[in-house]
């Protein structure tokens, strides 16, 4: 019954979460209130409307009506334009238009309002041109012509940057979750004492209940790539060995801190609640979904203690722009460290007494 | 009667017992609130860039400063060749690389233009994209600057205003997702372990041949919950108003009657998974896969469900979060009334009905084939 559950639940999770966890900003609603009506004013519109970012969602003179669509959360933003703005832009060289912004999400909000200005500003560069005839602006003073290139994901392929982190996400849960519940379990049924009063020592007792975990977790891995691979195309630029030899590493101070819990823990409803409240933090902290340089410092300095945030780090540099040893081995090796100590830390709390 | 309340109080010892747990369960909020109010942005500060500068001239060098006193990056490297940009990408150290073409103030004077290259580390797109957006946008401002002697014609000037959150804090988006978050673990989660704790433990026997009534059993096991889900909702409000200055806009009373609808669908939820599964450990497994996650993911918490591809679209709507995140959001953030939340709330009480129905009907065959 379990093992079914371990292996189809995290294909389930990859094929859904990395669709789902998607940050690409297209499709933003827009509602345009036109009370100007000229063909400066359709301009704009028809520079929305052919934007791929943005959908036309109405097209109104009411204010009011727009506003309800912003409510609804049929619109997510709203363009006024205001009536008289060509003759402001004609006679005083300057007119106002206004956007309403539903900023519940800041994010999304900051980031359409910048395409949004993108768009404008596109849009008054041809006004420009159609009523002088020559792009003015440009030729008048010197600019500086700015060149982006994304490196490693031209495209801007949003799941290229999820699947790595989405396995990490899959093989600490199933891992974790695993070694947390076994030896509270045992204590909850009482088969603890059996195995107490066997001469087994606490090395061997700790090794053989994490190496099962391990290697399901590491098959997990290598399940999760395959997939990953075949449904999204996930570059592989590194070496998979060292991929391996990183994860092998992080699992055993995952899985340590897992049998830490475990072994405190009265009962597996309390040892889930502890993991889960570690995980929670642990993750979130990782850079899962945002950068983690633009944390505060406290924060920063709080992740050096974070294994996930290191093993995510590792993870997208390896698959993604083929960083090799050398280019990780302090991480590596703090990684390292960390994962004996937890281990030692976990065979010296196992008490055969309970 | 007394039988039942007995029953209940029984409950409450366990839960109060176990001091380990109701740490927890008080400290999730907490420290999520805290978490995502505080530490998960996305905005770009202290990004850290590199400069490769062929020119280091004077222009270069006043668009250097610039970058670096804007206080959105952190100039940590000064590159001398092309091949040190993958290197520095590899070892994750800086983010972008701005480069400057040699005789660039030059060919600016002569040719009035000259090319800037800004490459990103895009294996994360989004920072990425930011990261150049805010780099060109610098750079732009410091030529509109320079050049403040050239009257620009015909004007738009764009008014944005930021409706229901003007400083864009990310708390606003994170307290109605947190609240359903802790709503569903402590319901659908505790409730279901707590029950198949006693099946598994063998002690449900015991319970069924007490005189309690089977339904009574189940109550008796939801009521603490309830009452621990309540508590935890008032410590979130108390939090996000007294902490992060995020009033409940709408009326409060509408709000906890919601609530309270889907603490009964969660609790449903709980109870359904307990009488499907035979393990603590399945249904720990079930509630946290299968019900922890979407909520989080699927529900438009984190991820805007507009952006997600159609199929996926419609996990969502099937998913009861999504429903309560937006009636959170109408009242509490938009400040509206019941009429804009209606269809939401007769979404929730209808599946509420189907689960307590299919999982009452569950639990009974259970205790039939005993």
């Amino acid at each position: 019954m379990m093992l079914p559950v371990i292996f189809v639940f995290p294909l389930l999770q990859l094929l859904i979460l990395v669709n789902a966890a998607n940050m690409e900003m297209k499709h933003i609603k827009i509602c345009i209130v036109d009370n100007d009506l000229s063909s400066s004013s359709r301009l704009i519109t028809g520079k929305f409307s052919n934007s791929k970012f943005f959908t036309l969602q109405c097209h109104t003179f009411n204010m009011e009506d727009a506003r309800r669509q912003l409510e609804n959360d049929r619109a997510d933003i709203v363009l006024h334009i205001p009536a008289g703005f060509e003759r402001g832009l004609i006679r005083e060289n300057k007119a106002k238009v206004q956007l309403l912004i539903n900023a519940i999400n800041g994010t999304v909000a900051g980031i359409s309002n910048a395409y949004a200005a993108q768009i404008l500003a596109g849009a008054n560069r041809e006004i420009i041109m159609q009523w002088y005839g020559i792009p003015k602006t440009q030729a008048a003073s010197a600019a500086i012509n700015i060149i982006p290139a994304f490196w490693y994901n031209p495209d801007m392929n949003y799941k290229i940057f999820m699947v790595p982190a989405i396995l990490v996400l899959l093989v600490t849960l199933i891992g974790m979750m695993l070694a947390t519940l076994n030896i509270v379990r045992e204590k909850e049924m009482g088969n603890i004492e059996q195995i107490n009063v066997t001469p087994i020592r606490k090395i061997h007792f700790i090794t053989g209940k994490l190496l099962p975990f391990w290697i399901i977790a590491l098959v997990m891995l290598a399940i999760g790539l395959l997939i990953g691979k075949l449904l999204y195309d996930i570059p592989m630029v590194g070496s998979l060995p060292l991929l391996f030899v990183v994860a092998g590493i992080y699992l055993l101070a995952m899985l340590g801190f897992g049998l830490m819990i475990s072994n405190t823990a009265a009962t597996q409803q309390q040892a889930m609640f502890v993991m889960f409240f570690f995980i929670l933090i642990f993750i979130m902290m990782s850079g899962i979904f945002t950068p983690t340089d633009s944390m505060p410092h406290w924060a920063q300095t709080i992740n050096y203690l974070n294994p996930v945030a290191y093993f995510m780090r590792i993870i997208r540099m390896i698959l993604l722009k083929g960083s090799g040893f050398a280019d990780i081995y302090r991480d590596f090796l703090i990684l390292l460290g960390y994962g004996i100590t937890v281990i030692i830390f976990a065979v010296i709390r196992y008490r055969k007494v309970s | 009667m007394k039988h039942f309340f007995g029953f209940v109080r029984k409950e409450f010892h366990h839960i109060f017992r176990d001091r380990r747990t109701l740490i927890i369960l008080f400290g999730i909020p907490v420290a999520q609130m805290l978490l995502f109010g505080y530490i998960v942005t996305t905005e770009v500060k202290d990004a850290r860039i590199a400069i490769l500068d062929h020119s280091k001239d004077e222009i270069t060098r006043k668009i250097v400063d610039k970058l670096s006193s804007s206080g959105y990056f952190i100039i940590a490297q000064h590159l001398t060749n092309e091949q040190e940009i993958g290197e520095c990408f590899r070892k994750g150290t800086v983010k972008e690389v701005v480069v400057f073409e040699q005789g660039f103030a030059q060919k600016l004077q002569k040719e009035k233009t000259a090319p800037v290259h800004l490459i990103a580390d895009a294996s994360d797109a989004n920072s990425a994209n930011l990261v150049v957006n805010y780099t060109a946008g610098i750079i732009n401002d410091f030529v509109v600057k320079e050049n403040t002697s050239t009257l620009i014609p015909m004007q738009i000037v764009t008014e944005p205003r930021m409706l229901y959150n003007p400083e864009l804090k990310g708390v606003y988006m994170f307290v109605p997702g947190t609240m359903a978050m802790i709503l569903v673990l402590i319901c659908a989660l505790l409730t279901s372990v707590s029950i198949v704790r006693e099946k598994e433990l063998g002690t449900m026997e015991v319970l069924l041949v007490s005189p309690l009534k089977p339904l009574q059993i189940v109550l008796g096991k939801v009521t603490p919950y309830i009452f621990l889900s309540f508590v935890n909702v008032i410590t979130i409000l108390l939090l996000s108003n007294f902490v992060f200055g995020l009033p409940v806009r709408g009326s409060i009373t509408l709000l906890l009657a919601e609530s309270f609808l889907f603490i009964s669908l969660a609790l449903s939820i709980g109870i359904l998974i307990s009488s499907s599964t035979s393990s603590q450990q399945m249904a720990m497994v079930a509630s946290m896969l299968g019900l922890m996650l979407p909520s989080i993911l699927l529900s438009g918490f984190i991820f805007p469900i507009d952006n997600m591809p159609g199929w996926i679209q419609w996990i969502c709507y099937i998913n009861p979060t999504t429903y309560f995140i937006i009636i959170l959001k109408n009242i509490m953030l938009k400040g509206l009334g019941f009429i804009s939340v209606w269809k939401e709330t007769a979404i929730l009480a209808g599946m509420t009905l189907f689960l307590l129905m299919v999982s009452t009907k569950k639990f009974k065959v259970r205790l039939g084939g005993k």
